[in-house]
């Protein structure tokens, strides 16, 4: 056997491992929110994932961490989304009722133009937090496929109630924020 | 001026225009070669998602304004990410995927290069030592054998 065979043996292998690895961390990125949908259906409470993101209608940032002993309903939207226009007046009507109770309603806008973003808020009047991720970072993380969805976080930031995908009901928001309430 | 100079310089003139007119006044198919669209992750000009209608409304506008083709990817990357770009940056992480093809391309080459000089190498020793084309001794012996039974 020649010197350079095992050393193209060795590159070869480490190469194939490297390809490997690759994959298989594509695998797991991509599956990592659909995993969070299965363990909430499966009764488990996942933590959410954290983000920090810039207001869209204020100055600065807003991170959901920050937000812990509240109980959160996370709105993914979009401006040129036709549902997220009959959702949004029921989710201010809800964010209203409930802000009182230690709820916060946070709208995520994301692949959308950031004065489109704006102009929705402003044309439906919407005063609860909202954040912008144009690139659309935290879709994944969240196994969001389409818009609107929205998932309940609870005070300790728990994943606890089923994501809905699609527009909400007043009735639905109203239940699924009592059964987030008492986790 | 040599004849070659010139002909390099006219060659490079050729090129370069229309890669200056196209920075300077792009068109919107064009830009819809060169970026994506962000949900559907096709290139823009495949794509009739309501995102990608407005992303059109976005660039005819800059089009309009007289803006160059790198001041628009450049809003349109501070949008929505690099991801928007159908190719990646040539500077960054993204630089790696113009250099890895290159890299193996070259790996490759010296793998080559490497394994055909170790094949010459074997092939000069054979031929040296006057090994190639003799039998070896059993063979020779049952061949001789063979023939020798042929001619009686």
């Amino acid at each position: 056997m020649t010197w350079w065979r095992p050393a193209v043996q060795g590159i070869a292998v480490t190469l194939i491992a490297v390809l490997l690895v690759l994959l298989a961390w594509r695998l797991i990125d991509d599956g990592r929110g659909n995993g969070l949908a299965k363990a909430v259906a499966a009764g488990r409470t996942p933590v959410a994932p954290d983000f920090r993101l810039p207001r869209l209608d204020a100055a600065g940032t807003l991170g959901l961490s920050s937000l812990r002993g509240k109980v959160v309903l996370l709105n993914f939207w979009a401006s040129w989304c036709v549902p997220c226009k009959q959702e949004a007046p029921r989710l201010e009507a809800a964010w209203r009722r409930w802000r009182a109770h230690g709820v916060v309603v946070v709208g995520l806008d994301a692949q959308d133009f950031r004065t489109d973003a704006g102009r929705f808020l402003q044309r439906h009047g919407i005063t609860y937090p909202n954040v912008h991720d144009g690139p659309g970072d935290v879709l994944g993380r969240y196994g969001v496929s389409g818009f609107p969805e929205t998932w309940f976080v609870s005070r300790s930031g728990k994943l606890v109630v089923e994501h809905v995908d699609g527009p909400l009901t007043s009735g639905q928001i109203d239940r699924d924020l009592r059964r987030a309430s008492r986790e | 001026m040599s004849i070659r100079r010139f002909a390099l310089l006219l060659l490079a003139l050729v090129f370069a225009a229309p890669a200056a007119a196209s920075e300077l006044h792009p068109t919107l198919p064009e830009l819809e070669h060169e970026v994506m669209c962000p949900t559907c992750h096709t290139l823009l000009e495949l794509s009739h998602a309501p995102v990608a209608e407005r992303m059109r409304v976005f660039i005819r506008a800059r089009i309009a304004r007289g803006e160059t083709k790198s001041e628009i990817t450049s809003q349109l990357v501070s949008e929505f990410g690099e991801g928007v770009l159908a190719a990646p940056p040539t500077r960054g992480f993204g630089l790696l995927a113009w250099l890895l093809p290159i890299a193996g391309l070259l790996a490759a080459a010296a793998v080559v290069a490497i394994v055909a000089r170790h094949w010459r190498r074997l092939a000069v020793r054979d031929d040296a030592s006057g090994a190639h084309g003799r039998l070896a001794p059993a063979l020779e012996r049952a061949l001789d054998e063979e023939l020798a039974r042929y001619d009686a």
